[in-house]
Formats: structure tokens, sequence, C-alpha cells
């Protein structure tokens, strides 16, 4: 188990540095030049832009700049941004707790409501409440988040007045609840049909029928026996989605003006701050290969059947 | 138990992800006043991350500039007629136009205590135009004698003071210029020109961090990316004096957000309404909308390089000015936020005058004739290019429709993703045949909008527009000995501009911002920044 986990930890490496270039890569191809960009629309002078470039070392070539950052990165240094010139682990370190305590937020949301609702949904296939969710998980997967995100504002905060309509302190849990639900109603859609779906057929299945045979207690057939084994696709579907859910926040981040990684990301990219893109993206890689690693584990403890050595 | 003994190490990895929130869960809680977190008598407004540290000279997009303007004062100021008002300086004089003799208020403190004297103006000056700083606008100090040992176009320089500041005394400086200016005394209003204190040198990047200026506030904090928070400063002794008790400059993530805010009462004022929000927001503020025109304008520039625009004969620009629906275009696409141009300044600068013609007006049967008789647009096609991330789209469809379906020249949006890739492609001649171009105020006078943008040697001049005529009637207005003199030969200019049509101009820019029930008086200034002083809280 211990060499296992160290194995696929030391697999990380490769990929994080195969990822970094790649995205280094592409802000390079990009076309338009951060610092150019900085001076606008506006009269400027070429020659400050010459002098800037020189300074961050903008004029050297690809592989040249990426060792630079390279080199930086792995003595914890992520650089400065071009235009704020501030640290930009001091941007990350500002933006990511509120996208994680925002995206933990709406996971857990997504969890307890999903799998609950796939719960009730799946014990009873095709009976009313089994077709009630289905038709409500429908609406959600076809609504664009900006919709139910305008509604929501519209209805809590305008007509209701009892949350505000942006978040106005991105610590207080109470303001994060709307973009947390909006956020996680997506994935909440999908997490509880897969429970649905697979707690249905796994009713039907020998173990089942073997567990009631045995004269188990009702809650330790449904608990242990049928939960377990029909947690492992929802498992899978979650350690993904944690990552879409940081990344994908964009569009919420927007409209409840929460000023997180997805909006960061965005700007910095529209400003060409390459060292900005690559670290979050990095970051990001890291929360992907990390939850996968998780969901890996994870299926160990809920089938018994997999193991790792 | 395999199953149990990784369930351990989920849960370790599970802890693990909760310590890494939990530490960065520390930051910024300070000032929770009330909901919304601001301090009694403050006035907020919807005024995003500056994009670089706030030193004056290194700063020229709005942001900044808002904050840059509330810490900072310079020697003088506009009002809203664009006249000059002197702030800091007493009075800044010339008898030749070359050289200028400026003199300050006595009494004038940095907001650390220290004393505003011609020296802080002059090594504050040096200090931007110096090539080693890198700051942006250092080319606006080139008209001074020395610039070019400051700031050579290629490496170190050669001294560190310009040799046309002189201190006379402790609230007396004069500047001679390379050559003669007679509007100087308009640029000095730009923000760049202000002093710095003494501190600022011993470290500039902490200073852009934390400003200290003489202006009508105080800087107090910046969460970044959150909030800018400036005090009114009580010894402020110029006119522009606060009547609030300070800003807050709160950052928003789309103008959406920042409109629900204003009209539930979580902030003040908002500078620009977004599209979707324009066709109500009068409904939804009242008394609170501001709509009012300011110094800008929005037009085409065709690239003189391309296929398209090589040596046209200048009757087949007029046409396409014709064939323009300005009226209709800013009325339903445009939602009435631009006014339709009518010359190449607009109306709140010095020197905007009636050129007395049709060509900013709609005539298809002309437009069409016009053409023809230019000898017609090559390959009866052209394109306009914008950058897709600025709203441009909507009323470039509608401009190309509008050309399309007067003169029958098909007409195409060329769309860049963004603006950085939509300037490279300015920069490097790689224009398809025309381009959005926008302009706004530095300062109000006809000059700015003429000199800046159509000049051969303008670095703006993106079209590469080039007449010799033209250059020579610029160089003959700018040896004028009075700015009456200079805006007259810059209005003959402009009259050529109108026969050699380096642009098409489109329309002048509205400000549609508004207000909350909380906060009187809000006023717009020339170049459509909301002049934050004077507003007061009920």
């Amino acid at each position: 188990m211990g060499r296992y986990v160290a194995r696929r930890l030391l697999q990380m490496i490769p990929v994080f540095i195969g990822s970094t270039f790649l995205i280094f890569a592409m802000m390079y191809a990009l076309p338009g030049d951060p610092v150019r960009a900085l001076m606008g629309d506006q009269a400027y002078d070429p020659a400050v832009v010459a002098s800037i470039r020189s300074d961050l070392g903008l004029d050297q070539p690809l592989w040249q700049q990426y060792l630079t950052y390279m080199s930086n990165l792995v003595q914890g240094d992520f650089g400065t941004e071009i235009a704020s010139k501030r640290e930009i682990a001091d941007i990350i370190a500002q933006a990511f707790p509120i996208t994680l305590r925002l995206t933990l937020f709406a996971f857990t949301f997504t969890v307890l409501v999903g799998i609950g609702l796939g719960v009730i949904a799946g014990l009873r296939p095709d009976s009313v409440r089994d077709r009630g969710l289905l038709a409500l998980t429908l609406v959600l997967i076809s609504m664009p988040s900006f919709v139910l995100g305008y509604l929501m504002q519209y209805i809590f905060a305008f007509q209701l007045g009892v949350t505000t309509a942006t978040v106005q302190d991105s610590e207080n849990f109470g303001d994060l609840m709307l973009p947390a639900i909006v956020l996680g109603s997506l994935s909440l859609a999908y997490v509880a049909r897969l429970t649905r779906t697979s707690m249905a057929e796994n009713l039907r299945s020998d173990y089942m029928r073997t567990a009631v045979a045995k004269g188990l207690p009702r809650h330790r057939i449904i608990g242990v026996h049928l939960m377990r084994n029909s947690l492992v696709p929802v498992v899978t579907f979650l350690g993904t989605d944690i990552g879409n859910l940081m990344t994908g926040a964009i569009v919420t981040e927007g409209i409840f003006n929460v000023q997180g990684i997805g909006k960061t990301i965005f700007d910095a990219l529209t400003r060409r701050e390459g060292a900005t893109v690559v670290g979050i993206a990095s970051l990001i890689v890291l929360v992907y290969l990390l939850t996968s690693l998780l969901v890996d584990l994870l299926y160990a403890v809920l089938d018994p059947r997999i193991r790792y050595a | 138990m395999r199953g149990a003994k990784s369930a351990k190490w989920v849960a370790g990895a599970i802890v693990v992800a909760l310590a890494a929130t939990a530490c960065g869960s520390g930051s910024g809680d300070e000032g929770k006043k009330n909901a919304s977190g601001k301090p009694e008598g403050y006035v907020s407004i919807d005024v995003g991350e500056p994009q670089k540290p706030l030193i004056p000279a290194d700063t020229n997009e709005t942001n900044g500039s808002y904050v840059i303007q509330s810490l900072f004062t310079q020697l003088l100021d506009f009002d809203a007629q664009g006249e000059i008002v002197y702030t800091n300086a007493e009075s800044v004089e010339t008898q030749d136009s070359k050289t200028w003799t400026v003199k300050l208020k006595s009494g004038w403190k940095f907001h650390n205590g220290e004393a505003v004297t011609a020296q802080s103006y002059v090594d504050a000056w040096n200090w931007y135009a110096n090539i080693k700083n890198n700051q942006q606008n250092s080319f606006w100090f080139a008209d001074i004698a020395g610039y070019d040992d400051v700031h050579p176009e290629k490496g170190d320089p050669k001294a560190d003071k310009m040799s046309g500041l002189k201190v006379v005394d402790d609230t007396t400086f004069t500047i001679t210029l390379k050559d003669k200016v007679p509007y100087f005394n308009y640029k000095l209003g730009y923000a760049t020109f202000a002093p710095l204190p003494k501190v600022f040198f011993d470290d500039p990047k902490a200073f852009g961090q934390k400003p200290v200026g003489n202006g009508p506030y105080k800087f107090e904090k910046w969460t970044h990316k959150k909030l800018i928070q400036v005090a009114a400063n009580p010894d402020y002794q110029g006119p522009n004096k606060a009547q609030n008790k300070g800003i807050q400059f709160k950052s928003y993530t789309t103008l959406e957000a920042a409109y629900q805010d204003v009209v539930s009462g979580n902030l003040d004022i908002i500078r620009q309404v977004g599209p979707t929000d324009l066709p109500k927001y009068k409904q939804d503020l009242g008394k609170g909308a501001i709509e009012q025109p300011y110094a800008a304008i929005q037009s085409l520039v065709p690239a003189f390089y391309s296929k398209t625009f090589k040596d046209i004969d200048p009757k087949v620009l007029q046409g396409l000015s014709m064939a323009i629906d300005r009226d209709t275009i800013t009325k339903t696409v445009l939602n009435n936020t631009r006014t339709p141009a009518t010359s190449f300044t607009p109306p709140q600068v010095k020197g905007n005058q009636d050129l007395g013609t049709d060509v900013f007006t709609y005539n298809p049967a002309k437009a069409k004739q016009l053409i023809t008789e230019g000898g017609g647009v090559p390959e009866n096609k052209l394109f306009i290019q914008y950058n897709s991330d600025g709203g441009h789209k909507e009323w470039v469809t509608a401009v190309c429709e509008s050309i399309r379906k007067a003169t029958g020249v098909d007409c195409v949006g060329d769309a860049k993703p963004d603006f950085p890739t939509d300037l490279e492609a300015r920069d490097n001649d790689q224009v398809k045949s025309m381009y959005r171009g926008g302009w706004v105020a530095d300062y109000p006078v006809n000059v700015n909008f003429i000199k800046e943008l159509y000049h051969t040697s303008a670095e703006s001049n993106n079209g590469r527009f080039s007449n010799k005529e033209i250059d020579g009637l610029m160089a003959k207005a700018d040896k004028a000995s009075s700015l009456e003199e200079a805006v007259k030969g810059y209005q003959e200019v402009e009259k050529k501009l109108l026969e050699q049509m380096p642009a098409i101009p489109l329309w002048y820019y509205r400000i549609n911002g508004g207000h909350g029930e909380a906060v009187d008086n809000v006023k717009v200034d020339f170049h459509g920044d909301l002049e934050l002083t004077g507003v007061t809280v009920k």
C-alpha cells in the first residue's frame, strides 16, 4: 500500500513537468505581448517597452525562459506579475483559499444532497419519487449555470432578501451558500442519477439476495452491502469533479463577485501574465493528480476485491 | 483488512487537504464595520484592481488613475468645461511658450507631513523621465529640454536630471522646453505630473503598495483584488477638498455584479452600467442614473498599408463614412451610450468646431456616388478589426450591415480574441483593412485628438497615415506663441483631415453610470471620470 502510494507520487513528477511545459509553451505561442498590452490604446514609448521586456527576460528564447521559470519554481519562487509586480505566490495564496472554500462547500452539498436523493430514488425504482428525481435532475442538467445563478440571486436576494446579491465577505459561509449551491447543482444532478442507477441495479444482485436471506437488518443491508458497492462509479465521478468545480467556477464567480481562481486565471490569460497562468494551472494539475490518487485508494475501501500491492 | 488500511491513507489525505484550507483562511478580515464592511460616511465605487503599483507616472488605465487622482494633486486641473483650475500651483505662466514659470501655493504638505516644494516636483519628474525606471508615461516629459539625456532611445541615460528643470526657490521652479509648446500648461493637468515625497526615493517598490501623496485623500489600505480604501485628508487646501469621509474602491468581477449591488444598496456608485442592464437602469436607479457625454471618440481607422486602402482616394473613405447610419446605430445597438460624431474632436475640448460638412451624415446615394468616383474599394470588400472581449461585436456588425446596404461594399468584422492580440496586429502592420480605434482625452485641447493620432511620427498612428502637408501645418501650429493661436492652427489641420480622412469618426462616448440613494452630488469630469471629492453622503 505504502509503496503503491509512493510510486504514484513519483509518477506525478514527470506529469507535472510535462504539463507545466505544455502550458508554458502555449502561453508563449499566444499572440499579444503582455508589456505592449499594458500600454493600451493610448500613446506609449517603445523604448520603455523594450527596456521592461529585457528586464523581465521576455526577449529570451522559450527554452531559456522555461528553464529560468522551472529553476525558480523548484526553489519555491513562482515569480512576479508583469503589471502589478506582485509575487504570484501571494496572488495564489489569496485566491486559492477562496476557491477551495467555495469548492469544498459545493462539493459537500453535492455529496450529501446528491447521494441522499439518489438513495431515496434508487431504493424504489420507477416509483413516483424516482420519476420526480429524474425530472428535477433533467431541469438542473439542462439549465446553464448563469441562468440558475441569476434566478437564485433574484429570488433569494431581491425577492426574499435572505442574502446579499453578491458575496460581501468570502470568509463567511452564509455568503458563500448561494454560489456554492449554484456551482454544485450540475454535479448534484449527475451524482443523484449515478447513485440512483447503480443502486437500482445492485438491488437485484445476488449478494443482496444473500444478505436478505441471511436475515440481516435492513439498515445494514442498505448501508453496508448496497451502498458500498453502488458508490464506486459515484466516487470516480466525484474525483474528477472536484477539479472541475475549482476551474469551472468562473461563471458563478462572476455572477456572485467571488475573487477566486477562475477569475484570476482568466484575467491573467487576457493580460498574458504567463507566469500566473502557469502557476495556477500547475496547481490545478496537482489537485487533479492528487484527487485521482485519492479516488483509486477509495476504491479499495469501498470494494474489498480491489487491492494495491 | 486491506480496506481498513487504505481507509487510513484516505483519512490522512483528507486531513492534509483540510489543513491546507485552514492555513489559507486567516487572510484579510479587518474592518468588518457593517454588512458591506464600509465605515460611516465613506463612499463606495466599483473601481477594480489597478494593473500596476500606485505610482503616478506608471498608471494610465482607469482603475489605477482613479486611485492616483484621489491620492495626488498635480499643479492644475480642469473643470467640467475643460478650463484650467489651479490646484497645487498658484500660477503657471509663460512669455514665449518655451520657458514656463511655476509658482506653488505655500503651506501644502504630503500626507506624512513633509512640505510640498518645487524640489518635490523637480525630483519626481526627473525620476519619472529616467529610462532606467521604466515608467509607462515617461514620454509625457519629452517636451522638456534634456529629456533625451535621461531617456535616450537606446542605451543607458547620460544624466539623471533634465537640464530644463530649475528650482528657483522653495515654491518656484522653471520649465524650459525643447521647442515652443503653447498648450504645455494643459498637459500639466495630467496625473503623471504629480510630485513625490522624499520617502518615495528610499523604496519605490514599497511606495507603490502604500503611496503617500499630497491629494484630497490619504491612503488607508489595499486588500488586493478586493478593496482599496482612502480617507479624507483634513489638512487638504485645494479647491477640491473631500466632501465625504473617504472612498472605498471595490473590485467587481463583472459589471452586472456591481450593478446588482448598487440596486440592493451594497455599493454607492457604479461607473458604467453593463449592456444587459442598460435598458432598465434609469427605471431602477431613478434620480441616481447618470448619463453624460465626455471627451472621447471612437473611429474606424484605415490601415494605409493594407491591400484595401493603399493609395486610396479619400473620396472612398468619405463615401464609407456617409454609408454609416450613426443615428440609428447609437440609438438602437448602442442603447444611447454614444453620440454621433460630427468632427475629429469631441465637443468638450478646446477648438472643437463645426466642420460644415455632410461627410458624417448618413446619405446612401451620395455615399455610393463618392465611392464610385474615387475608384471603389479594391475587391469590393473590407474588414473591420476589433477585439471581441470588449463588447464591440454588436456595433461592428451593425456598421458593416449599414455599409453593405448603402453601398454594396462587402464588409466583415475581423474579430481578435482579446485586446493584446488586437494591439499586436496593429503594431505589426497586420491589419487587413481597418481597425476600431478609441481615444480618451488626456487634456482638453484639440491637439490631443489630432497630433497624437495623425502625425506621421505619432506612436498611436497605427493606420500609418502620413501626409507632409498636414505634418507641416501641425509644426506651424506648434510654433504659435499663444494657446489660442495654436488651437486655431490645429483647427486648420482638422479641416485638412476632413479632406484626407485618416480615420472615419463614428461617435463620442457617454458615461452611463449611476448611484444609490445613500449618496448625492455625483458629477462627471471632462474625460468621463466621476468627481469623487464632491460626492456627499446622506
